[in-house]
């Protein structure tokens, strides 16, 4: 299967790898996925007082697919309110990749990681989490 | 050096230029059919047949009137299989197999259940090895085949063949083995071996693809199959067909060039592979599946933990290599083989296969090594269990989420 060059642009020039202060207040974590399955990724995003995501960082186990899914959501993320970050929906990931079918799966793990690290900060932050419905698998 | 590199050499081999070479005159000039008999057409092509079936009988320790050709190692499998269940299920109904087979055994074998067959799967150890003493345990007195393959394609390992084969026949059942990986690169000889049926590949060998054969003894005891394809009667009623002329004689010549140069080559390959398995197990947490001691000369597997193999795959794109990550199979689901060595599903999606082979050099080994190296640190650096497993946290404790 080839590899389109956006996946392939991403993957050989990953955005935003590395890692935030998990233990600030400003910062939420998600970490999604699971090892026997093959992807795992970690997602963290920095808020600033207005609610604004200053900075995000990610660190992915897994293919090339699950890596640029995750570089390219960080992208994304930086400078978008909490509430547009919400709205990112994986099929967006899918259609700006040109991801084949069986690699929408890694999209759907960016999008719960997106939404996992906004709960974290919510939560860390006093908030309720936002009730995530069941990814579209 | 032409990149990419070629190491998958289990998957298939690039055809030698000595095996093209004997092949191309019976595509046009020498065309006839090698069953005519009656005119020097299908006389000329009938002799082209009769050599290869010597060159491969040689290699096996075989006589000619033994080899079956077929169209690779998959019919073979499949003709030896059923064609043994249906030719002695009188006698018996019962198949012994391993878990760590081809495809092409394991679903003939799901086929035979289906008629009314019993299989037992045997299990293997850690290191891919079956123990002897289970399937002694597994023998019954309805037992009519012992199918244990010679070498996996996976990791290499070479199962005791001779010993398994003794303890078929201390019980009265037939003994096969697929030997698609282990024909040309170690010695395997069906006398010293106790072998009754062997299925062999010749693009496994620098043979063409779309051609095999299925060794099946004649004498002590004379062993027979039941036909899988109705026909003309050919390869002495086993399997009709027009005979794939040009590819029975690569197939032939594959087996000649294999036969004078399997000593070398296995020194040769052997010691380059020993050099790019331990260049990489330098690296911190990676561990080469499957036993050292009984594996082909030019197979290495290796899992780098933390890493996945396909995204490490995408990483090496100068090395052609294969994987037993899901990512990369169509079930999505790691390879079958490393999950039956007990090894966990993450370890599984690790994996990288080395399939060294006949062209192979020093100098591509050398980068192999290098880019190997290269990409495996890339790769740890974004990854988030790599970064865990340095802080020294137990990813066990973790509750991921499966999805």
């Amino acid at each position: 299967m080839a590899y389109s060059d956006k996946v392939i642009d991403h993957y050989t020039n990953p955005r935003n790898v590395g890692t935030l202060d998990k233990s600030s207040h400003k910062v939420g974590t998600g970490l999604v996925g699971a090892p026997e399955c093959g992807d795992v990724m970690r997602l963290q995003i920095q808020v600033d007082d207005n609610n604004i995501i200053t900075d995000a960082k990610f660190k992915t186990f897994g293919c090339g697919s699950a890596i640029a899914s995750s570089s390219l959501a960080t992208e994304w993320l930086k400078g978008k309110s909490v509430d547009d970050a919400m709205k990112i929906d994986n099929m967006d990931i899918v259609e700006e990749l040109a991801l084949p079918p069986v690699k929408i799966h890694c999209s759907v793990l960016a999008e719960d990681a997106i939404k996992a690290a906004i709960n974290d900060f919510r939560v860390k932050n006093g908030m309720e989490p936002f009730v995530l419905e069941k990814s579209h698998h | 050096m032409n990149i990419p590199i070629y190491l998958d050499n289990n998957a298939t081999t690039p055809m030698d230029p000595r095996v093209l070479e004997a092949m191309l005159p019976y595509f046009n000039e020498k065309f006839g059919n090698a069953a005519s008999r009656n005119h020097p057409f299908g006389w000329v092509a009938e002799e082209g047949v009769d050599y290869a079936r010597e060159q491969v009988a040689k290699l096996i320790g075989a006589t000619e009137k033994e080899i079956i050709f077929t169209s690779g190692a998959t019919e073979s499998d499949n003709l030896a299989i059923k064609g043994v269940f249906e030719m002695y299920k009188e006698k018996g109904n019962h198949i012994i197999t391993s878990v760590t087979e081809h495809k092409a055994v394991l679903d003939a074998c799901k086929h035979v259940e289906k008629l009314g067959g019993r299989v037992t799967y045997l299990p293997v150890k850690e290191d891919g090895l079956i123990d002897l003493a289970e399937l002694e345990a597994a023998m019954t007195s309805e037992t009519i085949l012992v199918s244990i393959m010679y070498g996996n394609n996976e990791i290499g390992v070479i199962q005791p063949i001779k010993e398994m084969a003794a303890i078929a026949h201390k019980y009265g059942a037939l003994f096969m083995t697929d030997a698609t990986q282990a024909v040309g690169k170690i010695p395997v000889n069906v006398i010293a071996d106790g072998i009754d049926l062997l299925a062999l590949s010749a693009h496994k060998m620098y043979g063409p693809k779309g051609v095999g054969a299925l060794y099946v003894r004649r004498k002590g005891p004379r062993v027979k199959v039941t036909a899988q394809m109705d026909g003309g009667g050919h390869e002495r009623g086993m399997r009709s067909g027009t005979l794939n002329v040009p590819g029975i004689v690569g197939l032939g010549k594959a087996c000649e060039l294999a036969g004078l140069e399997m000593e070398s080559e296995a020194k040769r390959l052997s010691a380059l592979r020993d050099k790019l398995q331990s260049a990489l197990t330098v690296l911190e947490e990676s561990y080469v599946n499957g036993n050292v001691e009984h594996r082909l000369p030019h197979v290495a597997n290796i899992s780098f933990k933390y890493v996945e193999g396909e995204g490490l795959m995408m990483a090496m794109k100068d090395l052609a290599v294969s994987s037993g990550s899901a990512c990369t199979s169509a079930s999505l689901e790691p390879s079958y083989v490393l999950k039956s060595l007990g090894l966990s599903d993450d370890l599984a999606h690790s994996s990288i296969r080395f399939g060294l082979g006949r062209f192979t050099t020093e100098e591509e080994i050398d980068y192999a090594i290098e880019i190997t190296k290269k990409s495996v640190n890339h790769l740890r650096e974004l990854s988030p269990l790599w970064e865990m497993f340095k802080e020294g946290i137990d990813l066990d404790s973790i509750e991921w989420a499966e999805h």
